[in-house]
């Protein structure tokens, strides 16, 4: 048996998501006792592709052409699927990330595969994966298996960790021929924001709700968030009252989001915003009402007014991580 | 211009999951459903495409009788047509996205609208499955929808950004929340969709291939620590953070 992994790069860099997948596939390899490939595809990734040995992959596959800088959902699909056709690779991970998410469900198809989306924890039983998956937001939980032979997964991002080791990798080259048809849709360009991390990648979120009054306010989460490297965050309410963009939502309607901590600032913590939210490792939440819904998740919580607990938080952070 | 959204009926998002007697699907009881959000979003932008070029839409969905109520509400918004494609079990992505692909080969729309996840198993996957199914492009996680002279142009949210994406029609659109402004069924509306027939056919057959083994509640938090304002909360929390959660 044998299990693929695909590891996301973009600008001939890896995602965080990408060593997370390559990581956790190859434990489950192990655990099959089968064998284990990555695979990467852009151009000119012949000598990032050796990254992933650290990660579990002593074998490398990568469809290098310049054809492939950019995301193309069908291109990058046939890649992949042909690669795990001629390995033989009967379970086939990827990261849940909106590339692979987008890439998935047709490998699953072309390989008359079952896919089990946004796992949040695997194990194996019996010989068989058994994969986690939250379901109605996070408020239940469901464990499934693939019945189909070839088995695809997606794996949410910043769920599973990570860490480096001294392992190495060889990469090899995989043959690409694909025709104009085969790209049918194409990133005519790529408009990466720069600055604070995207919240679904963010190892630390400060996120603001109608508490906070007004736009004009919003600098106070922003400063915040900036002494820690934090991405920055909003309830829906102030997505809808135009007070911040929307790709900064997070809950039901919004992102999905797992970072290590979030800290909700003048937000009650509304049924639909905690299911955005509530699998953050840590929660800690600042709200003048105690009996806030959002305190009931917390782990860390100030009962107060942002306008005086937000600048006085940031100044002392500031002089505790010395910045 | 043929246009066809595929739409999901779906608890609604204040309702709180309990686990059924079978330990595998939710307890209905007492649930009230609506049109999936994502749903709303491509059922609006389906109606300003016909309302830009003309032509007709169609809403499709998959499911019981409980399902004619989100048709009629696509129908009240001012679609011209809604097919239920009757199957009363549970079906995996895979089973939902075979069926709606069957018809819709047959129908050869011009455009598929899709919301970007159905937001009951939150799978994210069907849109994606039928265009692959029926060997078109596609397009997810659409913030910007711009049909132009032999091309479409799309806006789609990524990480940290936004990709520019264009392709061509036919092709598949999975809308995301941003992309419009869903109109509110006028009453003039709601009283024509009670007497708009909805099409019924029986469901193409498909086969399991995802199964779910358990439905569980994800484990219970244990109660925090809240501190009440003084001068000392800010210092307490701080410490709290970097000796305790070691998060800073
Ligand atoms: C179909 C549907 C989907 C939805 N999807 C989402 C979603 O994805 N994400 C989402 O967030 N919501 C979503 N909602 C909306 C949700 O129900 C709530 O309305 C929203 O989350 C409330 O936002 P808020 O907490 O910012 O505002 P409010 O509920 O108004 O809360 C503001 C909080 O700020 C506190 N506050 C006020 N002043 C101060 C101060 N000076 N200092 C400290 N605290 C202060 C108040 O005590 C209050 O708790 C959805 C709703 C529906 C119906
Ligand atoms: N039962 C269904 N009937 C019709 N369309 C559906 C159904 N389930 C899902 N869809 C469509 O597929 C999209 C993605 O759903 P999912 O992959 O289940 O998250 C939804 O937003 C709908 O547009």
């Amino acid at each position: 048996m044998k299990v693929l992994a695909f590891a996301e790069q973009r600008d001939n860099k890896f995602k965080k998501s990408a060593f997370e997948t390559v990581k956790a596939a190859r434990g489950i390899a192990d655990e099959l006792r089968a064998e284990f490939v990555a695979m990467v595809i852009g151009s000119g990734i012949e000598s990032i592709a050796q990254e992933l040995g650290a990660y579990g992959a002593s074998r490398v596959v990568t469809a290098d052409d310049a054809s492939l800088a950019q995301h193309s959902n069908t291109a990058y699909a046939k890649v992949i699927a042909e690669v795990a056709a001629k390995e033989g690779a009967e379970v086939v991970f990827l990261p849940a990330s909106q590339m692979g998410k987008d890439i998935a469900p047709r490998i699953a198809v072309k390989l008359g595969a079952g896919l089990a989306a946004d796992c949040v924890a695997l194990r194996v039983e019996n010989g068989n994966i058994v994969a986690t998956r939250p379901v109605f937001a996070g408020k239940a939980l469901i464990d499934v298996r693939v019945r189909t032979k070839t088995k695809v997964f997606t794996l949410r991002p910043n769920v599973f960790t990570a860490a480096a080791d001294s392992g190495t990798a060889q990469v090899e080259k995989a043959p690409v021929a694909l025709e104009p048809k085969d790209f049918g849709s194409v990133v005519k360009e790529l408009k990466v924001a720069t600055g604070r991390p995207d919240v679904t990648e963010a190892d630390i979120i400060v996120s603001g709700g109608r508490g906070l009054k007004g736009p004009e306010n919003f600098h106070l989460i922003e400063e915040l968030a900036d002494v820690m490297g934090a991405g920055v965050g909003a309830s829906r309410a102030v997505v809808d009252a135009g007070w911040r963009p929307h790709d900064e939502q997070v809950g039901q309607t919004g992102k999905t989001v797992s970072p290590t901590m979030y800290v909700a600032c003048g937000i009650s913590g509304a049924v639909q915003h905690l299911a955005g939210m509530s699998s953050s490792k840590y929660i800690v939440a600042i709200n003048k009402d105690k009996d806030a819904p959002i305190f009931q998740v917390a782990d860390y919580g100030i009962v107060g007014d942002v306008f005086e607990i937000l600048p006085e938080l940031t100044k002392q952070l500031k002089a505790a991580l010395g910045k | 211009m043929k246009i066809a959204v595929c739409i999901n009926h779906v608890p609604d998002t204040e309702t709180k999951i309990k686990v059924g007697a079978d330990n595998v699907n939710i307890d209905k009881t007492g649930v009230n459903y609506m049109l999936s959000p994502y749903d709303e979003f491509a059922v609006e932008e389906a109606l300003r495409i016909r309302e830009k070029f003309t032509g007709d839409v169609t809403v499709l969905s998959l499911g019981g009788d409980a399902h004619k109520e989100t048709l009629r509400k696509a129908l009240a918004m001012g679609v011209e047509k809604a097919v239920l494609l009757k199957d009363d079990s549970v079906r995996d992505s895979n089973g939902v996205a075979k069926a709606l692909a069957e018809e819709l080969r047959q129908m050869s729309p011009d455009v598929i609208l899709f919301g970007k996840q159905s937001i009951d198993y939150d799978n994210a996957q069907v849109g994606t499955l039928v265009a692959e199914m029926l060997g078109l492009p596609s397009v997810a996680v659409v913030v910007k929808l711009d049909i132009q002279e032999g091309k479409v142009v799309c806006d789609r949210e990524i990480e940290g950004g936004h990709e520019i994406v264009e392709t061509k029609l036919p092709a598949v659109f999975l809308a995301q929340k941003g992309l419009n402004e869903p109109r509110y069924p006028s009453l003039k509306g709601i009283m024509a969709a009670k007497s708009k027939p909805i099409e019924e056919k029986p469901a193409a057959p498909a086969e399991v291939q995802v199964q779910t083994i358990h439905l569980k509640k994800p484990p219970a938090k244990g109660s925090g620590k809240i501190l009440s304002t003084d001068d000392s909360a800010v210092s307490e929390l701080i410490r709290l953070l970097r000796e305790e959660a070691k998060v800073i």
